[in-house]
């Protein structure tokens, strides 16, 4: 399967010039990579929400669960339970994975379930066509905001830190190397790992430029170091102008959820029904 | 005293251990050859309030619901002594605990005993809680049952403190005296299960792998029990955050290929709407098992009703095809728990099994033997030829399954609508056809379904008058209908609508009257749309189900 084969026939819907591509292209990469490197396809599958990003399991010839709004992470967690062989990746926007979706998302980090959730952070809604979501900066006008949001955006990485994530990162689609790095060793970590990816969306909140000017690559930072990792993470609060950091910010290892469940007999049919028989027996 | 039937009533508050007293009263009944049933009363509340059991039990026929009036209360507070020496049947004997209970103002037709359990397990050092003990010692005694039965059933029943325990319920039996024989019956021992247990059992019976649920009353005790004996059955049984945390959970462990069930009430089945409709449009199969209670909203959490129906049956957005099945009993709840599970795997479908707080809680007789045989149902696998497509259009519209990781197959599922290889559409041909393959599931669903009993009837066949009930009602209506030589009709199918079987039940009913725990008659409404109707209704919506003097009374006012 070369890059081109990872793709399919489907027509691309995204606008030109959308980060999403860049997102896509990189996934093709680090799979192809990761294939190359011996792992199998057939055992990856992406799970995605409802929204731009999420036509991007339509246009790659890979094992998909296509979910609803807010419902990629349990989704992925129910996936990855039932086969933990399975390489499990949602891909999820901002309004589902930290709006309607954001309880999952704080209990799969909370678990530290083996999934990656790579978030398409374009700060707005651009399917149902420009509204302001979780992360938009105060005073974001939006459709339904035409004055400006009254909100502060939430601090993502934050959240996952206080949730118990075990890989928190950030990149850019404008960085398209720094991209497939970062979610390369997303997939490679062994527990929860989260991307927020500044993706963005040139129809209804084009920030080149601006991230641009603000977005710097860390360099020689320790991502175990907890106290750092926090600094890092609130040096950018998703609203004012300041310098943001791309990069594996904060990463622990530790045991796994689904280690839990793992190898537990099935009987068969016939040896059931003798369980069940001998069970009962203890009702009398 | 009729000792062929009769009930005993225990009670006290909540964190008394009045469960427990009541199991083991029905396991020393059980184990003396009686037929016996539990009916559970208690409070949405952890410690105080008043909860009681009624254990009824019948030496000749089987029991499936309680009666009001009862030949003994063992009350452990006041409020029992209060509430319920009015249920006493005419030479019904109270035992209480002189400590906790002032006896005024009874009716002289009843016997009071005053049994010191506060004392006696004062005198014994134990703890309070063993009052239950010395009760059920007491019960023993003024029931002439021998000391042996329930030492033994002590014996399997207290893992700790055993000594004490079986110290206080001697001093308890010692210090009563026998007031009348309950003696031994000639039957098969049955095991007891409650409805979730044996709903419970048939899932692993019909291949559960793995089992979701938000704690919700009544359906609680389903993810208590499978996680018990999760090791045993290879079960993975989990706890998410939210119920669309577990539908959508499930409905992953369902694309990997684990047959799955999931558990709840009215309000937490109202979050899992949006699983259910993705369910019917990814074609992902899943059990939901919805236990109804008082509604609407928060309603009496831990009281009963049947509200659930038309809720169930039309469940999420869209249209497409559902199995819907309602249980009365153990036994059906252990066979049309495994037979679900089957049928949502072979269509692909989201399956419903409705209980509610009775069937869920209750206790009954369980007989394994007594179930019909549950068939082999394969699901359609693919046969690996030519390119996988997941929702290949076929003439049944089942398409193969194939589950990842499978190196010759790409796996795609979607929520949007879809071509046959699971990539979004929305093109009007593919659209129609699409829509028409999953609706069409539901003929050859219907005709598969017909080879199965999915209309009962019991009592009198010929009677012109028939009682028409679903689910737990059954238990009440059917000793009714054999006392009063009535007919009885129970669908337990309820979609697709078993129309054929349906209206040969009802051949030579002139008068049917329906019984529902509801105040709209919503099994009434269903039959309606077939073009039946009910003549007479009877409606109960108080949270508590019908009692069998109750129902009778009730019916007595439309027979006649």
């Amino acid at each position: 399967m070369s890059e081109q084969e990872l793709g399919t026939k489907t027509h691309n819907d995204w606008c030109p010039g959308c980060g999403n591509f860049a997102i896509l292209s990189a996934i093709k990469s680090v799979l192809n990579e990761l294939r190359d490197e011996g792992q199998k396809l057939e055992n990856v599958v992406l799970v995605s929400g409802i929204g731009q990003h999420a036509k991007i399991v339509d246009y790659l010839n890979l094992n998909s669960f296509y979910s609803l709004h807010g419902r990629v992470t349990p989704a992925a967690s129910g996936i990855k339970l039932a086969k933990p062989e399975l390489q499990v990746i949602g891909f999820a926007g901002d309004g589902d994975a930290y709006g309607e979706g954001i309880e999952h998302l704080i209990f799969a980090a909370k678990r530290n379930i083996d999934i990656t959730m790579l978030i398409h952070d374009n700060r707005v809604y651009a399917l149902t066509t420009g509204q302001s979501t979780p992360t938009s900066p105060l005073g974001f006008k939006g459709r339904s905001t035409p004055a400006g949001t009254r909100e502060a955006p939430l601090n993502p990485l934050k959240l996952m830190l206080a949730s118990g994530a075990t890989f928190i990162a950030r990149s850019y689609s404008g960085k398209i190397a720094h991209l497939k790095q970062t979610i390369k060793e997303a997939i490679l970590h062994k527990g929860f790992s989260l991307v927020d990816i500044l993706q963005v969306c040139v129809t209804f909140n084009n920030l080149y430029e601006y991230y641009n000017r603000k977005v710097y690559e860390l360099s020689g930072h320790d991502p175990y170091d907890y106290d750092r990792a926090l600094k890092i993470m609130g040096e950018w609060d998703y609203n004012f102008e300041a310098p943001i950091a791309l990069g594996t910010i904060y990463k622990r290892d530790a045991l796994t959820l689904e280690a839990f469940y793992r190898d537990l007999p099935s009987p068969s049919e016939t040896e059931r029904q003798e369980k069940i028989r001998t069970l009962i027996k203890n009702y009398i | 005293m009729k000792l062929d039937n009769f009930s005993i009533l225990i009670g006290g508050e909540a964190g008394y251990g009045i469960d427990r007293s009541s199991l083991i009263i029905a396991r020393l009944l059980n184990r003396m050859g009686y037929r016996v049933y539990i009916y559970r009363d208690y409070p949405s509340l952890i410690r105080g309030g008043h909860t009681f059991s009624i254990i009824r039990a019948a030496a000749r026929t089987r029991v499936n619901v309680h009666e009001d009036k009862v030949e003994m209360v063992l009350a452990l507070n006041q409020d029992t002594f209060d509430f319920h020496k009015i249920k006493l049947k005419d030479n019904g004997i109270i035992i209480f605990d002189p400590a906790k209970v002032k006896a005024d103002n009874l009716p002289t037709s009843i016997i009071a005993l005053a049994i010191p359990l506060t004392d006696l397990v004062k005198e014994e050092k134990g703890a309070e809680i063993m009052r239950n003990s010395a009760l059920l010692g007491s019960f023993c005694r003024v029931s002439g049952i021998e000391w042996g039965r329930l030492e033994e059933i002590f014996k399997e029943n207290f893992p700790k403190e055993l000594e004490a325990n079986l110290r206080v319920a001697r001093r308890g039996f010692d210090v009563s005296q026998e007031r009348l024989k309950i003696v031994a019956v000639d039957n098969k021992r049955l095991p007891l299960l409650t409805g979730n247990e044996a709903l419970s059992l048939g899932l692993i019976r019909g291949g559960l792998k793995a089992y979701l649920a938000y704690p919700m009353t009544p359906s609680s005790t389903i993810l208590h029990f499978l996680a018990g004996v999760a090791d045993k059955f290879g079960l993975k049984v989990i706890q998410p955050e939210s119920e669309i945390g577990v539908v959508l959970t499930a409905l992953g462990f369902a694309y990997a290929g684990e047959k799955v069930a999931v558990g709840t009430s009215g309000g937490g089945f109202c979050l899992m709407t949006e699983g259910v409709s993705f369910s019917g449009m990814a074609e992902l199969p899943l059990v939901f098992i919805v236990g109804q209670r008082t509604g609407p909203s928060t309603g009496l959490p831990t009281y009963t009703g049947q509200t659930e129906l038309h809720f169930v049956l039309h469940a999420g957005q869209g249209e497409f095809t559902r199995l819907v099945v309602a249980p009365g009993d153990a036994e059906e709840a252990y066979y049309w728990g495994a037979l679900s599970l089957k049928l949502a795997w072979k269509y692909q479908i989201p399956s419903f099994i409705l209980t509610d707080k009775t069937l869920a809680e209750g206790t009954f007789n369980f007989d394994l033997k007594a179930i019909a045989s549950i068939p082999e149902i394969s699901s359609s696998l693919w046969e690996r030829k030519g390119e996988y497509k997941r929702y290949l259009d076929t003439e049944t519209g089942i398409s193969p399954l194939a589950f990842a990781p499978d190196s010759e197959a790409t796996v795609k599922i979607n929520s949007y609508e879809h071509t046959e290889a699971g990539i979004t559409t929305e093109d009007p041909m593919i659209t129609k056809k699409m829509q028409e393959k999953r609706l069409r599931k539901q003929n050859y669903l219907a005709e598969e379904l017909d080879h199965y009993q999915l209309v009962k009837t019991y009592g009198e066949e010929k009677s012109s008058t028939a009682l028409l009930c679903w689910g737990s009602n059954k238990g009440v209506c059917v000793e009714l209908a054999e006392r009063l030589g009535l007919k009885v009709v129970q669908p337990l199918v309820l979609n697709p609508f078993p129309l054929r079987q349906f209206q040969k039940a009802l051949e030579g009913a002139k008068k049917i009257i329906a019984i529902e725990n509801n105040a709209t008659a919503q099994l009434v409404k269903l039959i309606n749309r077939y073009g039946f109707k009910a003549d007479e209704k009877i409606l109960k919506y108080d949270g508590r189900p019908f009692a069998l003097d109750e129902l009778e009374f009730e019916l007595s006012k439309v027979l006649e």
